[in-house]
């Protein structure tokens, strides 16, 4: 089972207790009216779905009960990073930090 | 209090007594959900009589009293049948912006008490149980069901699950004690 750093309990909890909520960092339209119905398709339903790294909501259901974001590899399965929502997409420097921090505090 | 009623109330699984493993429902407790403004837990605590924790996971117990924080914005107080109605009472004439659910009625208190307690648990809980700090809390799941659990000393354990859950759970531990006391 994967364990997943909660960043709002700041402790690592099992998978169980997660639900996936999507890709992370789509805003909405601020003004929706404005959008052609092709635009609007594409903020509901197209997603980058990369081979790879991937930036994605995450939920502490059955713990705190909050929405987080998460980089994730989705070859791998392996979490380099989860952050608070709200807070920016991580850069490149952020992410290879904390994955090998996690390596790190892992025996 | 409806729980007077719960089939559990009064159950004991005695375990096996090298282990001492003991596992029993919970006297009955008043129980509420506080949703409040972090900012605004210390006039909380003064109306609960007891400061609430202030990070995840932590545990204040005062005099029968006990906060529990859930969430970021989330409490779970525990404290004598008794005081239920002075509690809403004084939270009633709290001006900052909060929500009081008495939830009571919603749960079971199950205490796992003895050496063998985390061994017990850990059989239906996925993370690192022994690794729980005492006098912490924490949601989490218990095999299916969704429990609040509550390390109040180091052999000693509290689980609260719903109701409709308790069943399952108490069942779940029944196995578990039976299988600790063969030794297998
Ligand atoms: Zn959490």
């Amino acid at each position: 089972m994967l364990l997943i750093r909660c960043p709002y309990c700041e402790a690592e909890r099992p998978e169980l207790e997660f639900t996936y909520a999507g890709e992370a960092h789509i805003a909405r339209p601020a003004d929706p009216s404005a959008l052609s119905d092709d635009e609007w398709r594409d903020f509901l339903f197209i997603r980058t779905n990369p081979r790879g790294r991937h930036f994605e909501r995450w939920r502490h259901m059955h713990g705190c009960g909050r929405f987080f974001n998460a980089v994730r590899d989705t070859v791998t399965d392996k979490f380099a990073m989860t952050y608070k929502a709200g807070a920016p997409r991580p850069s490149d420097e952020e992410i290879a930090l904390a994955a090998s921090s996690v390596k790190e505090a892992r025996p | 209090m409806l729980l007077a009623n719960h089939p559990l109330l009064g159950k004991t699984i005695a375990g096996d007594k090298t282990s001492s493993l003991t596992i029993r429902a919970a006297e009955d407790v008043a129980r509420f959900s506080l949703r409040i403004d972090p900012a605004s837990a210390q006039s909380a605590g003064a109306a609960f009589g007891t400061p609430l924790p202030t990070r995840i996971g932590g545990l204040v117990e005062n005099g029968g009293r006990t906060a529990l924080q859930l969430g970021p914005d989330e409490w779970v107080l525990l404290a004598p049948v008794a005081e239920s109605d002075a509690i809403a009472e004084a939270f009633a004439a709290l001006q900052e912006p909060h929500s009081l659910v008495d939830i009571g009625h919603r749960e079971v208190g199950i205490l796992v008490e003895g050496e063998a307690a985390a061994l017990a648990l850990r059989s239906a809980i996925a993370f690192d149980v022994e690794a729980m700090p005492v006098g912490s809390g924490c949601r989490t799941i218990f095999d299916k069901a969704q429990i609040v659990l509550i390390r109040e000393d180091n052999n000693r354990f509290r689980i609260e699950v719903w109701r409709s859950f308790a069943d399952h759970v108490w069942g779940l531990l029944q196995a578990v004690s039976r299988e600790i006391a063969l030794g297998i």
